[in-house]
């Protein structure tokens, strides 16, 4: 029986490895790790939530056949990011550029942050003078006594 | 009454940056193009029905352009379909329709069983003219001026009241 539940466990676990979309292999070693940078932070703009790395669609296809051909024609990781965002808008990449229009949703979390670590501050040294001039036992330690 | 003046703030600012968000959002899918305001992305490309005949982007000039992206595999181009052919019938604007990624057989089967709303036809078996023009889902439609620059842009299936109220003011307001 266990073992019957272990061979069911161990299928359901193998069925959820995803088959690779890309097989593209490039002619050198680094041109692959660029192609396989570029491709995991571009979007297929079909399934949105999708890198064109690991996306089935044709389209996805298409662009990531479009990234091989540029950067085997010598073109910088830069190039092929301004020809997609010249076609797609900045919504092809998961990692937008800052500028005026997107400076907040890179300066929000560093702002929250440093509220986060004010308030932080200002708990401790309320808690830390509370302590200081605190001789009573505490509820706890009454209660236990 | 202080204690609860930081967490309230938060949350009142908090609520603001996401009620903006939420309003400016735009519709689920629609991504505005890069595209509007700049010269029709140029191609040169075979016809569906003559290949031996091709379409160059240069034809755009001249008069308003209704450039609509297709394909037999999209299922929301069948729904499109009776639409177009009413835009043509008003005969407003040229239709040119791009069949992206498609047979050749399979695609003059369909204009041949569902009527040709397109003036031409002109084929992207590779895809690579649908990338120029940042088509990320078929059907999308294109308004290309007469001076070939492209002014709007229609994501899903076109209808009439959508030609109507979207794409008849941008023509009637320059000509």
């Amino acid at each position: 029986m266990k073992r019957h539940l272990a061979i069911a466990c161990l299928l359901l676990i193998t069925s959820q490895v995803s088959f690779a979309v890309d097989t593209t292999q490039m002619p050198t070693p680094e041109l692959q790790k660029r192609y396989l940078g570029l491709t995991h932070e571009l979007r297929c703009m079909q399934c949105q939530n999708e890198a064109i790395a690991d996306s089935p669609v044709s389209l996805a296809a298409d662009l990531r056949r479009q990234v091989a051909e540029m950067l085997n024609a010598g073109k910088s990781d830069d190039d092929v990011r301004a020809y997609m965002v010249a076609r797609y808008g900045n919504f092809i990449l998961f990692r937008p550029p800052v500028s005026s229009k997107t400076i907040w949703l890179w300066a929000t979390p560093g702002i929250l942050l440093l509220i986060g670590a004010a308030v932080a501050v200002r708990i401790t040294k309320q808690r830390a003078a509370l302590v200081d001039g605190d001789n009573e036992p505490v509820e706890e330690d009454a209660r236990s006594s | 009454m202080s204690k609860f003046l930081i967490p309230l703030g938060a949350f009142v600012l908090l609520a603001i940056v996401l009620a903006v968000g939420i309003k400016h959002s735009p519709e689920k899918g629609i991504i505005a193009s890069p595209l509007l305001g700049k010269p029709a992305p140029a191609f040169t490309t075979t016809l569906l029905n003559d290949p031996g005949k091709t379409f160059d982007s240069a034809e755009f000039k001249g008069r308003w352009t209704l450039f609509n992206v297709w394909g037999t595999w999209c299922f929301e181009c069948r729904n499109e379909h009776q639409a177009l052919l009413d835009i043509a019938k008003r005969g407003e604007v040229r239709l040119v329709g791009l069949d992206w990624k498609d047979e050749d057989p399979t695609a003059t089967d369909w204009i041949r069983q569902l009527g040709n709303p397109f003036d031409v036809i002109p084929t992207d078996h590779e895809g690579r003219i649908a990338i120029d023009w940042g088509v990320y889902g078929a059907p999308e439609s294109f308004l290309v001026n007469p001076e070939g620059v492209v002014v709007h842009k229609f994501v899903g299936p076109l209808s009439l009241e959508a030609w109507q109220a979207e794409f008849l003011p941008l023509i009637n307001k320059k000509s």
